[in-house]
C-alpha cells in the first residue's frame, strides 16, 4: 500500500465519521422542525388562511382563556391553535407558581373545533367544575378549570 | 414542549427509515474501517472484515426489528450512535490484537463481538419484557437492594477477586463480571423512584441563606446516605471510578428532580472533602493525586503500581495522533498498558486524531441529548427522571473516564461506554440503552386520544 493512498483513505474515513455526524444533526433537525418542504407549506398557507381563518370560525368556539382565580387572576392568553400547557414549569404557557400545582401540570389542546383539557399525571389532579379530570375532556365554554389554586376559563 | 408549539398538530414522526439508513451508514464506517485497518497492516482488505461487519450489522438489524415492533415510536437515532461507538471499539480491539505485541493478550475482538451479541439479545429482552418503564417505579426500594448488594458483593469472601489493586470483580470459576456496571442502573432506577416521592420536601422545605435555598437538616440523610456509600467504595474496593460515577449521578439527579443549586453545591463540597480526607489517609489514593498533579516526574513514571507511565503513554499516544492522527492500523497503540480497555480512548486519538475523537465525542454527546431531549419530553415525573438520570450516567461516566486519560480529573479505572473492551460494561449499557429506547418510545407517543363520538358511549343508568 502506498503512502499516498493510505493518507487518502485517512483522510476519507475521517470525512466519514463527521458526515455520520452530521447526518445524525439533520435527523434531530428535522425531528425538532418538521421536513424542510413539510415546514415550508404550513408557515406559507398558515399566513394568508390565519385572517379568513378568524371570523370564519363558528360563535361557538372559545377565543380567549382566561383565569378568574389564583395569584394570575385576570390575566388572558388567546387561543390560538397551539396546545396551552399550564404548570410551575418555565416553559409551559401559563406558569403558575404554586405549591399545589405540579411543573408540568395540564394541558389544553383543540381537537376538531373543540378544547380538551388533559391531566398530565399532576400530584393534586385537575378539576373540571366538580369533577376530577382523569382522562382527555372536553372543556365547554364558561365551566372553571381547576389548577392548585388557578382557576381558569376559556370564554368567546 | 417546544415543538409543540412549532407545529400545530404535534405528531412526532415514527422516522424508521432515517433509523435503518444511519444504522446502515454506521455498520458501513465500522467495515470501512475494518478495510482500513486490515490495508495499512496487510496490504489487503482482512478476511475478517465481511465476519465482523456483517455479524454487527445482523445484530443491529435483530435489534432495529425488535425496535421496531416493540418501540415503534422511539427515537430513530439512539440506536445507530450506539452502533457507530460498539463498532469503532470493536475496530480497535481488533487492530489492537492484530498487532500480537507483549500485553494486549488481553485483546479479543471476537470475544468483544459475541459480547456485542449477547448485549443486543439483553436489548431485545429488555425491551419485550418491560413494556412500561414505569412498572420500574413499583421495584423503587427492591432496584435499591439489589443495587447495593450487586456494589458491595466484590467485597463478600470468596466471591469476589482482586483484580489490578481493585476489588470490583467477582468470579463464577473462569467467568468473572463487574457487578458495579449492573448496580449502576439499579441505582438509577431506585434514586429516579425515591426522589419522585420525596422530591417535594426536598424542593421547597427549607430556607434561604445570600442567595441559595439551604436544605433543612434532617432531608440530608439521603446524600449524606449515598455519599457514605461511594466512599465506602472508595475506600474498600479501591474504585475511585465508581464512586465519582455513583455520587456524581445521584446528585446530578437530585437537581434535576428539585431544581436546586444548593444540592449540587452540597454535593461538590461532601466530595471535594470526602476525596481529600480519603487522599491523606490513604495511600492508593494519594498516588492517584500525585500522578495527577504531576505525572511527568520521574519517581512517579518509574513507580510500579500507581505510577503514572501509563497515563503518561497515553497522552504521547494521543500527541503522536495531532490532528487527524496517524491512520487506522499505523500507530503504536499497542505500547500503552490496556489500549484496549482502560485506554482505548488513547489508542483511538492517536489513530483517528483529534478530529476522529470529536467526531466520537460528537456521536457521544448526540446519545445524551437524545436522552434529555426525551427526559424533557416524558410526560410522567419518574420517566423523567429515568431518562433523564441514564442520561446523564452515560455523559458522567464518558466524562470521568476521557478526563482521567487526558489528565484533566485523576485517573480512574472507568470503562470508555460501549467502546472499551469488557463484557459486563457492554452488557449494561446496552440494558441501559434499551431503557432509555423504552423511555423515548413512551415519551414521542402521541398523546391518548380524547373519545370523540360521545353519543356511541353508552352510559346505562339505574
Amino acid at each position: 500500500m502506498s503512502e499516498l493512498t493510505l493518507l487518502l483513505i485517512r483522510l476519507a474515513f475521517l470525512a466519514v465519521l463527521w458526515f455520520f455526524v452530521i447526518a445524525a444533526v439533520g435527523v434531530i433537525r428535522t425531528d425538532l422542525f418538521g421536513s424542510r418542504t413539510a415546514a415550508a407549506g404550513p408557515r406559507k398557507s398558515a399566513k394568508p388562511t390565519k385572517p379568513a381563518a378568524k371570523p370564519k370560525s363558528k360563535k361557538g368556539e372559545p377565543r380567549q382563556l382566561v383565569v378568574t382565580g389564583g395569584p394570575l387572576q385576570g390575566t388572558t392568553i388567546n387561543l390560538t391553535e397551539t396546545p396551552i400547557t399550564i404548570g410551575r414549569a418555565n416553559d409551559a404557557t401559563l406558569v403558575v407558581s404554586d405549591d399545589y400545582a405540579s411543573s408540568r401540570h395540564a394541558r389544553l389542546f383543540p381537537q376538531d373545533g373543540q378544547w380538551i383539557v388533559e391531566d398530565l399525571g399532576s400530584t393534586n389532579g385537575t378539576y373540571l367544575d366538580r369533577s376530577k379530570v382523569t382522562r382527555p375532556t372536553p372543556v365547554p365554554l364558561g365551566v372553571p378549570i381547576r389548577v392548585g389554586k388557578t382557576v381558569i376559563e376559556l370564554r368567546k | 414542549m417546544s415543538e409543540m408549539a412549532a407545529t400545530p398538530v404535534p405528531l412526532p414522526a415514527k422516522r424508521r427509515g432515517a433509523q435503518l439508513l444511519m444504522l446502515a451508514l454506521a455498520v458501513g464506517i465500522t467495515m470501512f474501517a475494518y478495510a482500513n485497518v486490515g490495508l495499512a497492516l496487510n496490504g489487503k482488505v482482512p478476511a475478517g472484515m465481511l465476519t465482523y461487519g456483517l455479524g454487527l450489522g445482523g445484530f443491529m438489524l435483530a435489534a432495529y426489528l425488535v425496535l421496531a415492533k416493540w418501540a415503534p415510536w422511539a427515537d430513530p437515532l439512539i440506536l445507530p450512535l450506539v452502533t457507530l461507538v460498539n463498532g469503532i471499539g470493536l475496530v480497535m480491539i481488533y487492530r489492537i490484537e492484530e498487532s500480537h505485541a507483549i500485553g494486549t493478550g488481553g485483546a479479543s475482538a471476537t470475544n468483544q463481538l459475541i459480547m456485542t451479541g449477547i448485549g443486543v439479545v439483553l436489548f431485545a429482552v429488555t425491551l419485550i419484557v418491560l413494556r412500561d418503564q414505569r412498572a420500574l417505579q413499583r421495584l423503587t426500594y427492591t432496584a435499591g437492594f439489589v443495587g447495593l448488594f450487586l456494589l458491595i458483593s466484590p467485597l463478600i469472601p470468596g466471591l469476589g477477586k482482586t483484580v489490578n489493586g481493585s476489588r470490583i470483580w467477582i468470579g463464577f470459576g473462569p467467568a468473572t463480571i463487574q457487578p458495579a456496571e449492573l448496580a449502576k442502573i439499579a441505582l438509577v432506577v431506585f434514586f429516579a423512584g425515591y426522589l419522585v416521592a420525596k422530591r417535594d420536601v426536598l424542593a421547597l422545605a427549607g430556607r434561604r441563606l445570600l442567595f441559595i435555598d439551604l436544605p433543612r437538616a434532617r432531608d440530608l440523610g439521603p446524600v449524606l446516605i449515598t455519599w457514605a456509600v461511594s466512599l465506602g467504595v472508595l475506600v474498600l474496593q479501591k474504585d475511585l471510578g465508581s464512586s465519582l460515577l455513583l455520587f456524581g449521578t445521584f446528585i446530578a439527579m437530585l437537581y434535576i428532580a428539585t431544581q436546586r443549586t444548593s444540592w449540587v453545591l452540597i454535593g461538590i463540597l461532601l466530595f471535594v472533602g470526602g476525596a481529600f480526607l480519603a487522599g491523606q489517609i490513604f495511600d492508593h489514593v494519594q498516588a492517584r493525586f500525585e500522578v495527577w498533579l504531576d505525572p511527568g516526574r520521574q519517581e512517579f513514571f518509574d513507580r510500579q503500581l500507581g505510577g503514572s507511565a501509563q497515563l503518561m503513554q497515553g497522552l504521547f499516544a494521543m500527541g503522536a495522533g495531532g490532528i487527524l492522527g496517524t491512520g487506522l492500523g499505523q500507530g503504536h497503540p499497542y505500547l500503552v498498558p490496556l489500549s484496549f480497555s482502560d485506554f482505548i480512548f488513547s489508542a483511538t486519538g492517536e489513530e483517528l486524531g483529534l478530529t476522529g475523537l470529536m467526531a466520537l465525542l460528537m456521536v457521544y454527546a448526540l446519545i445524551v441529548e437524545r436522552g434529555l431531549r426525551t427526559s424533557l419530553a416524558a410526560r410522567d415525573p419518574f420517566t423523567k427522571l429515568l431518562a433523564g438520570g441514564l442520561s446523564f450516567l452515560l455523559a458522567w461516566q464518558l466524562f470521568i473516564i476521557v478526563g482521567g486519560v487526558t489528565n484533566l480529573i485523576p485517573l480512574t479505572g472507568l470503562v470508555t461506554p460501549f467502546m472499551s473492551q469488557g463484557g459486563s460494561a457492554l452488557l449494561a449499557n446496552w440494558i441501559l440503552i434499551a431503557l432509555l429506547v423504552r423511555t423515548s418510545d413512551a415519551a414521542r407517543q402521541p398523546p391518548p386520544q380524547a373519545i370523540q363520538n360521545e353519543g356511541l358511549t353508552q352510559v346505562f343508568q339505574r
